[in-house]
């Protein structure tokens, strides 16, 4: 019997099936032009009722609400009307973010830590987003939401010994770097396995909603990340409860090498997924930080009112690789960045408060700078608690704590083995430096 | 059994306001095995609830509850439908008090019917215990009488870490012994459906002894605890049987103790040979008894196939497969 399938045409009358595999538009080498790329008039969509029916919401899904304009103005409904204190402190968050990102990914290029991702080009997402949530309003991230940590005032130092993997580790040194976690600041633990948080989200909100707390969920997730089964379960979950939950879908164009295509967006926008489940769809300009944070308001209003959950797509562009182990250059067109047409959201919100006359340049560069010096201070400190592999991370004994609540016999017997091993591995090291049991 | 499940959930529904039982059809209906009957009624259907067919979203979200502060129960109808959750398991459950230093926990029961003997073929029958017992941070836990059934799932939904409850179906109604064509008689005859009311548990991490016995020690758990002791007092063999009862912490010493006692070892399970959890358990008793063993350690388990319909008694670790074992251990 033959156990393969005959490679030959079947040789009837019915036309030839043709398997559609998606391509970027751009590859390296090519020139990038995004002039197709149909982006609505800053002010021009309606701001409807957060109780609104998401039936009523098609053209939400489908356009793009934007807030600046050109002339760097606030236009429209969806002006979230904030004071220029406000502002400042969300530019502030902006570029301290930047200047981080900056800071860690050279100290993982000089060896103080194995791997570091940046979010250039999608501060907003995070900064704007959670600036419009309660500070108790609970969040579960992605890797690339160091903004949220940031504006809810997570010291840096803690980032940084995390990134470390120091004996200062807060998560002694188990995580991967970049996968914080902060129960005092309501932010989730990062996992590295993409999309699980949804579901998780969705749960939070339905114990806090079976309690009647008044409290929130909101998770982010990239697009590349919503074609896993967990983002369905967590829609699915999310409507049928009606949780009060925000899905925050990063759509930043790239999932790695894979772009956006690949999760689907070649014929439909992953804000209008939201209509297929029932929940509330937004589409939003993810560069424009006071949409970002009208939207993130209007879906907090709606689920503390409980009218439900709010999908919403952040409609940006990832204008670095994925992480320090990546380069983007070997599957995209490098002018891709300097021609996204929703511009840099740092400038974007910078030239606004120029606009309305409450900043100036001299002012940015001299935040810009205080950024980057206390960053440079702060990364100076953690490293008086180590750096990766550096002798000075957490006592051997830790490795096998915290699996269970209690130490099991097995893990107790294996301690005792790392510790033994210790001796003959690093004859000369001394106990107080840390690596003692 | 059944009912021991249920006054066990009961119970805990009763005693903590923040334990929530939910999964697919244990709400209105009360489960396809009535182990969550009357529960919705009598607490509410925010505590007791229906779910979407969805096994990633239902260990998903009760990871989500366990971070808020409650304490899941979420059911997965067959185990043999518990693969769909298993990046939720593995990757999240698993990990979560571990990769965030203990600001997160996963309190949280996962329980399962499981095993065959039921006809139930391929996709009804499995016993995937292994697959959970090689993750660090879950405990499995499966009882073998009523009795046990609600001490230990008392004790697994107090547990602060994420336990897998595997349920043997085979047991719900009455103890199994393996002859297939006698018939099965309901659990009131049996010493251990003796069921206290309210609230007592079992501790996780302690095996139970089935009977007393110098001529060789049989490890078993859920069904094959009834069948192997079946077996060997039909051949009128006196067996150290040891009921594990948690697979994840195990019992070491009670082990221990009883192989060194007997010399001789015996494995029963109906989960597939290779890489079952009677490998860990035959090379624990080898590295930790091995001047005591008079004989090598013996596994009855199922065959490496699927779990098949028609052929489900040639399948199944029963008596004569149980019955060679030990004729071979005891000639050595």
């Amino acid at each position: 019997m033959a156990d393969k399938a005959d490679p030959k045409p079947s040789g009837d009358n019915r036309p030839a099936l043709a398997l559609h595999v998606p391509e970027p538009k751009f590859r390296p080498g090519d020139q990038a032009d995004f002039s197709d790329i149909d982006i609505s008039e800053p002010g021009a969509q309606p701001r409807p009722d957060e109780a609104t029916k998401p039936e009523d919401m098609k053209e939400l899904a489908y356009g793009l609400v934007r807030v600046l304009g050109d002339d760097n103005k606030a236009h429209g409904p969806w002006d979230p009307k904030l004071d220029p204190e406000t502002l400042r402190t969300m530019l502030g968050h902006m570029a301290m973010v930047r200047a981080f990102d900056e800071r860690m990914f050279r100290g993982q290029r000089q060896g103080k830590t194995s791997f570091y991702m940046k979010c250039t080009g999608e501060e907003a997402t995070s900064v704007a987003a959670s600036m419009a949530l309660a500070s108790d309003d609970m969040v579960f991230p992605s890797y690339r939401q160091q903004g949220i940590l940031i504006a809810r005032g997570y010291p840096l130092i803690e980032m940084i010994n995390q990134i470390y993997s120091n004996k200062g580790d807060k998560l002694k040194g188990r995580q991967l770097p970049i996968m914080y976690s902060s129960r005092e600041h309501s932010f989730f633990s990062i996992s590295g396995n993409l999309a699980t948080q949804t579901p998780q989200a969705v749960g939070w909100a339905m114990a806090s909603a079976s309690k009647g707390d008044s409290r929130i969920a909101a998770t982010w997730v990239g697009e590349g990340s919503t074609a896993e089964g967990d983002f369905h379960s967590a829609c699915t979950f999310a409507t049928v409860y009606n949780a009060p939950v925000i899905l925050n879908v990063i759509n930043n164009q790239w999932a790695i090498s894979s772009f956006s295509g690949f999760a689907g967006a070649e014929r439909t926008t992953f804000a209008a997924r939201a209509l297929g489940y029932g929940l509330a769809g937004l589409r939003v300009d993810g560069n424009d930080a006071l949409a970002c944070y009208a939207a993130q308001q209007w879906a907090a209003n709606r689920a503390r009112a409980n009218q439900g959950p709010t999908l919403i797509e952040y409609f940006t562009y990832r204008a670095e690789g994925h992480s320090t182990s990546d380069d983007p250059s070997g599957y995209r067109s490098a002018q891709e960045r300097e021609e996204w047409p929703l511009g840099d959201p740092v400038t974007r919100l910078k030239d606004h408060l120029i606009a309305i006359g409450e900043w100036d340049e001299d002012r940015q560069a001299a935040m810009d700078k205080a950024c980057a010096e206390e960053v440079k201070a702060t990364t100076k400190e953690a490293e008086k608690n180590g750096i990766l592999g550096h002798g000075l991370h957490h006592p051997f004994h830790t490795m096998f704590e915290d699996v269970f609540e209690e130490l099991p016999w097995h893990l107790e017997e294996q301690a005792e083995q790392a510790t033994r091993e210790r001796k003959i591995k690093w004859p000369d090291q001394h106990p107080m430096d840390g690596a003692g049991k | 059994m059944i009912e021991a499940i249920n006054e066990a959930l009961d119970v805990m529904l009763g005693r903590d306001d923040d334990v929530i039982v939910m999964g697919e059809d244990v709400g209105y209906f009360g489960g396809v095995f009535r182990c969550t009957a009357g529960l919705q009624e009598k607490h509410g259907k925010t505590r007791v609830f229906d779910t979407p067919i969805s096994e990633c979203g239902i260990i998903g979200v009760a990871v989500g509850m366990g971070a808020y502060g409650l304490r899941p129960v979420p059911e997965i109808q067959f185990a043999d439908y518990i693969y769909p959750g298993l990046d939720q398991l593995i990757s999240e459950a698993a990990r979560l008090r571990y990769r965030s230093a203990t600001e997160y926990i996963a309190p949280m029961t996962v329980r399962s019917p499981f095993g065959g003997g039921i006809f139930g073929g391929q996709t009804h029958s499995q016993s995937p215990e292994s697959l959970f017992t090689h993750v660090a941070g879950l405990k499995t836990v499966i009882p073998a009488t009523p009795y046990d059934a609600k001490g230990l799932l008392i004790a697994a939904i107090e547990d602060n870490d994420p336990v897998i409850f595997f349920e043997p179906k085979r047991i719900y109604n009455g103890p199994f012994t393996g002859y297939y064509d006698s018939p099965v008689e309901p659990w009131k005859k049996h010493p251990d459906s003796e069921v206290p009311e309210g609230y007592y548990k079992i501790p996780l991490g302690k095996a139970r002894h089935v009977s007393e016995g110098e001529e060789l020690t049989v490890l078993a758990y859920g069904t094959m605890v009834h069948v192997a002791e079946a077996v060997c007092k039909k051949k009128g063999v006196e067996a150290d049987i040891l009921d594990l009862r948690t697979l994840v912490p195990l019992d070491i010493e009670a082990i221990e103790e009883s192989v060194k006692k007997t010399g001789k070892c015996l494995i029963v399970h109906e989960a597939t040979r290779t890489s079952g959890f009677g490998a860990e358990l035959s090379a624990l008793v080898t590295e930790r008894c091995f001047y005591h063993l008079e004989a090598p350690v013996e596994r009855v388990t199922g065959f490496d196939t699927p779990y098949p319909h028609s052929l489900e008694w040639a399948y199944f670790p029963g008596p004569v497969r149980i019955g060679e074992a030990i004729d071979k251990i005891l000639s050595d």
